[in-house]
């Protein structure tokens, strides 16, 4: 089984976010950047997947040069190549999921596993797009999958519950938080990585139209809360929360 | 031109309220862009819902009908839906973002080749929208370009809908699709077993962390207090993935965003992907016995103390209330 498995890097979700000033983007001195935890997570099923059955793994970022960092993470989990759709614009979500379908097109997988939602942008969208580009049935949120001979069935995290879906492969899963958890890259799994395979192209030549018909304009820090006061005890809690707030 | 398709979300022909915050939302977005908001119900048989959201405001209400849209899928759905906005050439699609709404759209978007901007908290003019983005950290103001514009709103971003007296018409459609191209298959669902109120409807949430240390403990110490006020229970990421409470009760960046009247937090820190899915309520209390907790950063009312004898003397409490 061929699975492909877009990953995006994402500042570290345990880091300070600002706005720089001027708004045009978020300071970025002092961050360390890390592989979007969703990802992470569709990296180790793909990877759990191929230990089951045989096949290959390979991560796929529309990204910067810089970009190689966390898919050379992603080459030390395991996965076997990466490519690296390199571009330097803006480009929205359209342009990320049509590139991702052209190199599946190319690719032709059983399988593509991507996170629900990037912890940045936090659009939750990519794979949705994707899964209508390519014609394919889309599993999002996914909590479990079980991949059968004829048909894969996948439980997914929806309002109120779980809903289990089915249906043939090739297919797009989106995964949830509590897939799995994500193995930590080894030592020689590193070494290893070094020598995999790290293909580049240029996004402009796969010959798609990258324009963006959604623009960032501008980026603010939203308005700060309040710190409101401490009580001493569950009584006056109680009373405050009666009497001041009204809200009990 | 710059009609406004809403998606009317319903259980069962029953519409939650993030449905009425979707037609709140659409209303002031045709108003902006002087065209006419249209709930768009669909269901194999749709049309006694669709009756039922007659009386909320919106100029037309259509009943998009097809056996396949009997269970929710994405492929047959997004379907029916692109071809009902061709058909009518509206500008603009919207839904809340709620798990359907997040999993239906953006394919939607794609069908029709449209930009799409998820879970807007704003409307600034009628092609500019704010969202939020790093976890809450950073509001984004993105602009639309194209004949059809996509989106989700945030749940807690406008208020319900009202009813009023006059019921707008109800147009039954037969939804375009193709049949034979569908591939996904409804299995079943699985309900999570619960009495209390839905998180996304409740006017007081009470939300549990790693501090309750055990699902037994949310039981017997929280689940008091939590019924006691008549609230919905929450619970931080950390309490679902030690398997305290199910998943869907995940407060957060990555689960369920709430703005009840009254949020308490009750052993929970206040990281800041918990933050962003509730510091919108309109008052947050915490109890926590770590003073320097985040969450107190973003309380109106704090109790430094230990939860297991704080919380069943707040039920105490509030029961006396409740009787005096
Ligand atoms: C603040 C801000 C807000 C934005 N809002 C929007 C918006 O609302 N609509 C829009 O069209 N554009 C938007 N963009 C444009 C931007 O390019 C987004 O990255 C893009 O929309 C995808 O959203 P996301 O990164 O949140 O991905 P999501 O859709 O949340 O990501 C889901 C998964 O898709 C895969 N994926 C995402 N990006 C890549 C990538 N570059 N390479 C490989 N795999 C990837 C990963 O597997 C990821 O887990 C925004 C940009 C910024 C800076
Ligand atoms: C990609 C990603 C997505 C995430 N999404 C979410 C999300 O959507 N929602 C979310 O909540 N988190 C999310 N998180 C996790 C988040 O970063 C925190 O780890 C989590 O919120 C912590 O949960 P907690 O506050 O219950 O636990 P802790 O941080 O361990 O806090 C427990 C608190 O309980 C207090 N306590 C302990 N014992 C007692 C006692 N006896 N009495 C009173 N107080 C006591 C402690 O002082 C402490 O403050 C996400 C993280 C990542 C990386």
């Amino acid at each position: 089984m061929k699975i492909l498995v877009p990953v995006k890097r994402v500042p570290d979700p345990a880091t300070t976010i600002r706005v720089l000033p001027d708004g045009s983007g978020i300071a970025t001195d002092n961050v360390k950047w890390v592989i979007n935890p969703f990802c992470e997570i569709a990296i180790e099923e793909a990877l759990r997947i191929k230990e089951k059955q045989t096949g290959e793994v390979v991560l796929v970022s529309v990204g910067q040069t810089n970009w190689q960092e966390q898919l050379r993470t992603g080459l030390a989990m395991g996965a076997d190549r990466a490519i690296l759709v390199k571009t330097d614009a803006p480009l929205d979500s359209l342009a990320i999921a049509g590139i991702l379908a052209k190199i599946a097109g190319d690719e032709k997988p059983d399988l593509i596993i991507l996170g629900k939602q990037a912890i940045d942008d936090d659009a939750n969208q990519i794979g949705q797009m994707l899964a209508e580009m390519l014609g394919w049935p889309q599993a999002t949120f996914a909590s479990k999958i079980e991949i059968g001979a004829d048909k894969t069935t996948v439980v997914r995290e929806v309002d109120g519950g779980l809903e289990t879906i089915a249906f043939k492969l090739p297919a797009v899963i989106t995964t949830d938080l509590r897939l799995n958890e994500p193995r930590y890259a080894s030592l020689p799994g590193i070494m290893k990585a070094r020598k995999k395979e790290m293909k580049e192209i240029a996004a402009d030549s796969l010959g798609l139209d990258l324009a963006p018909k959604l623009k960032v304009k501008t980026m603010a820090a939203p308005p700060k809360r309040q710190a409101g006061r401490k009580v001493a005890s569950v009584q006056e809690l109680v009373a405050v929360l009666h009497t001041e707030a009204k809200v009990i | 031109m710059g009609d406004v398709l809403v998606f009317a979300e319903h259980q069962g022909g029953h519409f939650p309220k993030t449905t009425l915050v979707a037609i709140h939302a659409g209303l002031e977005l045709a108003k902006k862009r002087g065209g006419n908001a249209i709930a768009v119900v669909a269901g194999d048989a749709p049309e006694g819902a669709a009756g039922e959201i007659a009386k909320y405001g919106v100029s037309k209400v259509i009943a998009l009908a097809h056996p396949a849209l009997k269970n929710y899928l994405a492929d047959a759905h997004a379907q029916a839906l692109a071809a009902l906005a061709k058909k009518t050439g509206a500008e603009f699609l919207l839904a809340t973002a709620t798990a359907m709404g997040k999993d239906l759209f953006p394919r939607l978007a794609a069908r029709l080749g449209a930009p799409m901007a998820s879970e807007i908290t704003a409307i600034s003019d009628d092609h500019t929208f704010v969202r939020p983005t790093y976890a809450g950290n950073v509001m984004a103001t993105v602009e639309l370009d194209g004949p059809i514009k996509v989106l989700t709103v945030r749940g807690t971003a406008y208020d319900a809908a009202k009813p009023g007296d006059a019921l707008a018409p109800v147009e039954k459609q037969d939804a375009e699709i193709d049949t034979a191209s569908l591939k996904m298959e409804f299995v079943s669902f699985n309900a999570t077993k619960n009495d209390r109120p839905q998180l996304t409807e409740a006017r007081i949430i009470v939300s549990g962390g790693r501090g309750l240390k055990s699902g037994e403990n949310f039981k017997t110490v929280l689940e008091p207090l939590v019924d006691e006020m008549g609230a919905a229970m929450g619970a931080s990421r950390a309490a679902v993935d030690a398997g305290f409470v199910p998943n869907d009760l995940q407060v957060g960046q990555t689960g369920k965003v709430v703005a009840p009247e009254l949020y308490i937090a009750v052993g929970i820190s206040g990281a800041i992907q918990h933050l962003a899915g509730m510091k919108d309520s309109k008052v947050i209390c915490a109890i926590n016995k770590d003073e320097e907790a985040p969450i107190f950063a973003v309380a109106d009312y704090g109790l430094v103390a230990d939860l297991f004898k704080a919380v069943p003397e707040m039920a105490e409490e509030v029961k006396k209330l409740k009787h005096s």
